[in-house]
């Protein structure tokens, strides 16, 4: 497989997998901005949303006051924004393109329909209702995307490529949301959580998808600990650190068989690894939630660099 | 679809039936099928210098064109000659040139000319073939009387089209393949790469490997290039792909260099290798061409066959196909009048009404003249054009192009085609029955070139 092709392979995933981390981040910030009572409280939530997806210095280059239609512009369509929907979905369709012989007819036509009806929508027009169906849509653009690629992608080494862009984005995602947010984590005496917590909590939940599954993992009510340990350690949440890590390591087992041996890629997984495999909270805590974080986005990046020098990324 | 008397066309018949059981809504739903279908697939090309987006879809009508086997049988002989002479010139041209010696044809003609490629004197190229891939244009104008309009022996592109064209009509019109034998057209991708092995460098050890060259995914054709190469397993590379080392030719893959064998280019000889041609490409390969001289790769089609299918050179293609073969050409060539003999240019100045005019080294359609469907200003345009550069334009006869029925927005109605049958050529010659159609989609136009409006048809070859 050409280096090039392992390459687009390998971002053309994480933009599409960018895309609906988007959309559920946008979702999450309109919908607490609707259900907001204080004066000022819908702008705040946006704001909030806007940092989450570290998108909120470029946004005020462009925008004085932060509200539904000008965030949500900014995050579905302006192409001056390389994380908004329109820029992943480009992104995604454009590297598929260029590696067209190496996907399914299935995984090309999911992006390649996607775009075009994507494309074809008027901005203005999304408002409302149709904002909400619309996110909605962005998320099936992915998991028809994964859902094509998991049931038709021969398994070699561009399978693994992808899963590995798939996961290391994932991961980004979670440990950026965590860390951004990572203050209202934090142990503090008041055990119960003002409102403001339990809002950025439902925030962080949501935005990965996890408010109502915590409750079957839980059994009980939002708790910061808990929140951490959720996106952090949990094995069986699908946007959890370890459970992308748990992903990316099978992925790079069965890369090495392929290759018949391990690449620079490995040891950088492998060093994401100690910091997951067999840690608990109470050590992280103690270590520091935010200083864990930075190392983790940090040596998750890592990863990609080791990858494309590896394999021939150029 | 009909002979002179109106009467309708053998081979058209149970179309001819098929069409009018059709409800009448139905056709306009096919047709929205088909749009549909291509645009999922991506099934674009790019127009040049058009604002509105970087991507289009070439019109494709639903009612394929029709071709008898007798008829075919003696067509693929034809083109066979055709393609057999043409590539013996390339060889004379670049070794002992016999047939400028013999004066056959004028020295300046071939020497002069901006296609021919000096670099490519004394190379022996496998098999001694140097266009593999090659599509011929021609027109029916009447039974059995057919005309090639130009031979493509560079970097012919739309067969693509002729296999998805197949592909959506498979799926419009099952039932019109059960009452008629269509011979199929999916043997290509197997054939093409059949024929790229079959031209691998001697030194090539077991099963060559073989490697697309594309522009990227900007060019027009790119749809083209990622198509073939996934049908036939081979890696579409960019130039940024490919390196030269020792000679070698090696692509970049994810476990280190890979040597590649055979190599079918879609960028141009200029753009080949900076070393060799243009110094500012960024599209090809450094020292491609010294690998291919030292016969260590084999580019498809090789550099220089341009020479062959020059506007200027196409009127001598009767003398070349007598010169190597000492046969009688069986296709026939359009007239074409000559603007540097001054007889000849004052015939075309004054009916330049009946004519058609083109450059020399136009393609596409682009700047030329078709006089009967023109305006006046534009006949004085291309008189001031021809008597200014007489050497830069060809001049035909309009021919009475057959028409085909196409679907068109009021109803089916007849509009002229021509025809494009590929042809691969390497441990033997092989022609994939069919080829593509282009059908002018403008009522009266004769212009069936995708830039200027042209569709594409599916093109069914009738077995016995």
């Amino acid at each position: 497989m050409l280096g090039r092709t392992a390459q687009n392979l390998f971002w053309l995933s994480r933009y599409v997998e960018r895309a609906e981390n988007m959309a559920r981040l946008l979702e999450v910030g309109y919908r607490m901005s609707l259900t907001s009572r204080r004066e000022g409280g819908a702008s705040e939530h946006l704001v909030s949303m806007l940092q989450a997806a570290e998108a909120d210095e470029a946004f005020n280059a462009k925008h004085k006051q932060a509200d539904v239609v000008s965030v949500s512009q900014f995050m579905l369509f302006d192409e001056t924004n390389p994380s908004s929907v329109r820029s992943c979905l480009l992104a995604a369709r454009t590297n598929a393109r260029s590696v067209r012989t190496a996907l399914t007819t299935d995984m090309w036509e999911s992006l390649n329909s996607a775009w075009l009806e994507f494309a074809a929508l008027d901005p203005r027009e999304v408002t409302g209702s149709r904002l909400v169906e619309l996110l909605r849509w962005v998320r099936t653009v992915s998991y028809r995307y994964r859902g094509a690629l998991l049931s038709t992608f021969l398994r070699d080494d561009g399978y693994a490529f992808s899963q590995i862009g798939n996961f290391v984005e994932r991961a980004d995602n979670t440990a950026r949301i965590l860390d951004m947010k990572y203050y209202v984590l934090l142990p503090r005496t008041d055990l119960i959580g003002g409102d403001v917590d339990i809002q950025q909590w439902t925030l962080i939940l949501r935005a990965a998808s996890a408010h109502r599954s915590y409750r079957h993992v839980y059994h009980d009510r939002y708790k910061a600990w808990n929140i951490a340990d959720y996106l952090i350690l949990r094995p069986e949440m699908p946007r959890s650190l370890l459970f992308s890590y748990s992903w990316i390591n099978r992925t790079l087992d069965m890369l090495e068989e392929i290759y018949g041996g391990k690449g620079r890629g490995h040891a950088a997984a492998a060093e994401v690894n100690t910091m997951l495999d067999g840690n608990s909270m109470d050590r992280i805590f103690a270590y520091g939630l935010h200083e864990f974080l930075t190392e983790f986005i940090a040596r998750n990046n890592q990863v990609t660099e080791a990858l494309a020098e590896s394999y021939n990324f150029y | 679809m009909t002979n002179v008397d109106g009467s309708i066309r053998e081979p058209y018949s149970i179309l001819d039936q098929w069409l009018k059981q059709q409800p009448a809504e139905a056709m306009g739903v096919m047709a929205a099928d088909a749009e549909a279908i291509f645009r999922r697939l991506g099934i674009t090309f790019a127009v040049y210098g058009s604002n509105e987006g970087t991507e289009k879809l070439i019109p494709f009508d639903i009612i394929p064109r029709i071709i008898s086997a007798v008829e075919w049988r003696r067509l693929s002989k034809a083109i066979e000659q055709r393609v057999r002479a043409l590539n013996a010139f390339l060889h004379d041209i670049y070794h002992r040139q016999e047939i400028l010696r013999a004066g056959r044809i004028p020295e300046k003609l071939i020497l002069d000319n901006s296609a021919f490629c000096p670099e490519m004197m004394g190379l022996d190229p496998a098999r001694g073939v140097y266009s593999h891939i090659i599509g011929v244009d021609i027109v029916r104008v009447g039974p059995d009387d057919w005309y090639v309009l130009e031979d493509n022996l560079r970097t012919p592109s739309g067969v693509s089209y002729m296999l998805e064209d197949r592909e959506a009509m498979l799926q419009l019109a099952p039932d019109l393949f059960q009452r008629l034998k269509v011979a199929p057209v999916d043997s290509y991708p197997e054939n093409l790469r059949r024929t790229l092995d079959s031209v691998a460098p001697p030194g090539a050890s077991g099963a060559p490997t073989l490697a697309v060259l594309t522009p990227g995914i900007y060019n027009s054709a790119y749809f083209e290039h990622s198509f073939l190469a996934d049908q036939m397993g081979a890696e579409l590379c960019e130039g940024q792909d490919l390196f030269v080392e020792n000679g070698k030719v090696f692509m970049r893959t994810t476990m280190g260099p890979r040597r590649v064998d055979v190599i079918y280019r879609r960028i141009d000889d200029d753009y080949l290798d900076p070393l060799t041609f243009k110094p500012d490409s960024m599209l090809g390969v450094p020292g491609l061409f010294d690998a291919y001289r030292a016969g260590n790769v084999t580019l498809v089609n090789a550099p220089g066959t341009g020479i062959a299918d020059d506007k200027a050179v196409y009127t001598y293609v009767p003398e070349i196909i007598e010169f190597y073969l000492g046969e009688k050409p069986l296709l026939k060539n359009v007239p074409t009048y000559n603007c540097t003999r001054a007889d000849e240019r004052a015939y075309v100045l004054e009916h330049i009404a009946e004519l058609v005019v083109k450059e020399v080294h136009g393609s596409g359609g682009y700047g030329m003249l078709v006089g009967p469907t023109s305006t006046k200003e534009m006949h004085d345009i291309f008189r001031e054009k021809i008597l200014a550069r007489p050497d830069n334009y060809i001049v035909q006869p309009t021919l009475a192009l057959s028409t085909c029925p196409t679907y068109v927005e009021s109803g089916v109605a007849p509009r002229h085609v021509d025809l494009r049958p590929y042809v691969l050529v390497g441990d033997q010659i092989r022609i994939t029955p069919g080829g593509l159609t282009r059908v002018a989609l403008k009522q009266g136009s004769l212009v069936v070139n995708s830039s200027q409006g042209g569709g594409t048809k599916d093109t069914w070859v009738l077995e016995d």
